[in-house]
């Protein structure tokens, strides 16, 4: 278990490294502006999804990685991308996908969360009822309307409410 | 071995582990809009594309390594039955619900240590699309193991279904441990998985969980088809006809 946690913090650390040391942070401030299409509050870089964003001659090279396998908002994501960096200019622009290490919910910072909650969604590993706060709830069903959210109801308030899935 | 013999042979187990993933991703597909509840269309519509994005991994490590101009599509859709190598579990028709949980149940528990051990391959590409899939199998494992505990220690009915289903996809089960003659090679120089060592782990997941379910092991002879050799049962040809159609009506289509 303490292998996972270091191995969590090593890569999680490495994300932000990736930002913290930017050769170019105006590429990725342009690129705060995209959205998860599905959860339209979380951005690409607090979502995990964006790894990092640089220059390489005339190119601009976005690295990312997928979420699920099967994510059909990946494609999405990708468009995104290219349109937000079209519209600042960057026309050529290569996305490499990385798989390894594999995406993991634990990437998500403590502001993530709180946003995700906000929207009405449980946070990883928290399982709370996002409308009135009780821990009181039953699982509907162990997958939801997208691939990263199993579907939940509170026995309290008896809301139904989506759960995004630790991963 | 020659290099090219090398990447010969590391093609032909990536495309053979991306025809696993597809042809049971497009089976599980059927289920939309048949599905018993709406959670469970949601469910099985979600593995389905788990599966679907697993076979796009491997198919696109084939061709990092083929470089010869092919696509993802060329291999999905313009290649026939023969060609196909994925293993005879997952071409079976569709079935009642308790089949898709049958086969949903049998594969993941096998998938689960089959990736873990991906995971260390000495071929990056594979490893990390291992490391990606075991984390996506073990929750399907978690959903498909308590839907055969929920179906065979629950109603007359749901049980005899649910053991019916079991035993009909049993003599299929011994091709997940037969590597195939590129792969025996590949598991010498530590890229390819030694699968027929997976199957006292796999046996002891079905042993525990038939026997909380109340079902028995069924005692099926292996069947004569061997799916990774191309020797496939009849119902792969029409399963393929229904996938491929807008590429082999219009070759080269784009959405």
């Amino acid at each position: 278990m303490s292998e996972r946690i270091d191995a969590v913090t090593a890569t999680r650390a490495e994300r932000l490294r990736a930002r913290r040391d930017a050769r170019d942070p105006a590429l990725w401030e342009l690129l705060d502006d995209v959205f998860d299409p599905e959860v339209p509050v979380l951005s690409l870089w607090e979502l995990g999804v964006l790894q990092d964003v640089y220059r390489d001659g005339a190119d601009v090279v976005v690295v990312m990685t997928p979420t699920y396998s099967g994510c059909p908002a990946m494609e999405a994501m990708e468009d995104a991308v290219r349109s937000r960096l079209r519209v600042a200019g960057h026309r050529n622009v290569r996305i490499v996908r990385r798989l390894s290490p594999a995406w993991t919910t634990d990437w998500l910072s403590s502001d993530a969360r709180r946003a995700l909650v906000a929207h009405g969604i449980a946070a990883p590993g928290v399982l709370a009822c996002p409308q009135c706060g009780s821990a009181r709830v039953s699982s509907i069903a162990q997958f939801g309307s997208t691939a990263c959210k199993a579907l939940y109801r509170c026995n309290d308030c008896g809301e139904p409410f989506d759960v995004f899935k630790a991963h | 071995m020659s290099p090219d013999g090398e990447s010969n042979d590391l093609f032909a187990y990536a495309v053979a582990l991306a025809d696993d993933a597809l042809i049971h991703g497009q089976r599980l597909a059927e289920w939309v809009s048949r599905a018993p509840t709406l959670e469970e269309e949601l469910a099985i519509a979600n593995v389905a594309l788990d599966h679907i994005g697993r076979a796009r991994m491997f198919y696109a490590r084939a061709l990092e390594v083929a470089q010869d101009g092919r696509t993802e599509d060329d291999l999905a859709y313009r290649r026939d039955a023969d060609e196909f190598a994925n293993l005879t579990i997952f071409e079976l028709p569709r079935g009642d619900f308790a089949v898709a949980v049958a086969r949903q149940f049998l594969t993941d528990a096998f998938n689960v240590p089959f990736l873990e051990a991906l995971a260390a391959s000495r071929d990056a590409g594979l490893a990390a699309i291992g490391e990606k899939a075991l984390k996506e199998s073990t929750y399907h494992l978690r959903r498909s193991r308590d839907w055969v505990l929920r179906l065979g220690d629950g109603t007359d009915e749901s049980r005899r279904r649910m053991q019916s289903a079991i035993d009909a996809l049993w003599g299929h089960c011994a091709e997940l441990f037969e590597p195939f003659a590129a792969e025996q090679r590949l598991i010498a120089r530590g890229v390819a998985v030694d699968r027929a060592a997976l199957e006292k782990p796999w046996r002891g997941t079905i042993d525990a969980t038939l026997a909380d379910a109340t079902l028995h092991v069924p005692t099926t002879q292996p069947s004569p088809y061997r799916g990774r050799l191309g020797r496939h049962t009849g119902y792969l040809e029409p399963l393929l006809a229904d996938m491929q159609v807008l590429q082999r009506t219009y070759p080269g289509q784009q959405w």
